[in-house]
């Protein structure tokens, strides 16, 4: 069992709020591989499950990330499932934790990818305390 | 591995259901999602074969209340027991903080239990978890084919064959009648919930 620090997890709510939903993401959770939600912020406006959907993710995530090692892939760098209406963004932030998104047609793959780095690098500042 | 949030002031446990195929894992869940459905918001997710088969695994989130003032939320996973999937079963022990290990009590089954419950320790042992270490309960399913003419493995035949080094809390029951799988949910609870005792203080 772990814990994370109250200010560790109020420092991951704001940056998720200042750089995700601040550019239109309409939802972005911190789940562990185990599945466990670690931080989840969204815009109000998404009414999914979002303990069985961090279960899911990350299952899916562990089955691409398998998937690859088969291949002689260490990782695919782009886990993205597009929808009409909403499309999902995974990335690995650390060998325990994970970053998803999940965002609209109004923003773009390339300009999230590049936001989700940014946000990669404080999130393990953050962990790393 | 479970997880302290004390932010929201509330601790995220999983426990994962494993056995051969056909064992009773899906069905012990189903019982449970029905007998508690009040206090289960979501509804179990299933990732099945065309054959109603677990493919993935099944999910189950349960609320059991509070403990020194944080909310206890277990997590209920299944793993396919199928001979095939077990690349998909070591994925589904990812952090896994307390099994059942589910047995069949058919004499027919006797090593599918065995030679599952061997994967499993070398499964574990590839998320660096050791069997002795990790809370564990079994569960003897299906008493309720007794008397009904088909061949079954006595209690001390199930305990020599996969409990006999293990020495740990076992019930006989019946997933599919409900006998005896609430009470192996306590245990596997209140097992894994000792096993974090201190962290929870």
């Amino acid at each position: 069992m772990y814990n994370v620090s109250q200010e560790q997890l109020e420092t991951i709510d704001v940056v998720l709020k200042e750089d995700l939903l601040s550019i239109g993401v309409h939802c972005a959770i911190i789940i562990d591989v185990a599945g466990n939600t670690i931080a989840h912020l969204d815009n109000g406006l998404c009414s999914f499950d979002a303990v069985s959907f961090a279960a899911l993710a990350a299952g899916n995530f562990a089955a691409v990330d398998a998937m690859a090692k088969l291949v002689g892939e260490q990782q695919f760098s782009l886990h993205f499932h597009r929808g009409e209406n909403e499309s999902i963004h995974f990335s690995k932030v650390n060998e325990d934790i994970l970053l998803i998104c999940i965002f609209g047609q109004d923003v773009s793959l390339g300009f999230l990818r590049l936001k989700t780095t940014e946000v990669i690098d404080k999130i393990r500042l953050i962990w790393g305390r | 591995m479970g997880f302290i949030n004390v932010k929201k002031k509330e601790v995220q446990i999983k426990i994962v259901y494993y056995g051969p195929g056909r064992g009773g894992k899906t069905t012990n869940l189903d019982y449970i999602n029905k007998k508690y459905k009040q206090r289960i918001k979501t509804e179990m997710v299933s990732i099945k074969t065309h054959g109603d088969r677990t493919l993935f695994f099944d999910f189950l989130p349960v609320d059991i209340g509070k403990i020194h003032g944080f909310d206890i939320k277990i997590q209920l996973y299944t793993v396919p027991g199928q001979v095939k999937y077990n690349a998909t079963r070591k994925l589904v022990l990812k952090g896994v903080d307390g099994i059942v290990f589910v047995a069949d009590l058919q004499k027919e089954r006797r090593d599918s239990n065995l030679k599952s419950l061997e994967q499993m320790k070398e499964n574990l042992l590839t998320h660096n978890k050791d069997v002795f270490k990790i809370p564990l309960v079994l569960q003897y399913n299906k008493i309720d084919l007794k008397g009904q003419g088909i061949p079954l493995l006595t209690v001390e035949e199930m305990e020599q064959d996969l409990n006999q080094e293990l020495k740990v809390p076992f019930f006989v029951g019946s997933a599919l009648a409900g006998d005896n799988v609430v009470e192996t949910l306590k245990k596997i609870i209140s097992m894994t919930l000792i096993s974090f005792r201190k962290e929870l203080q």
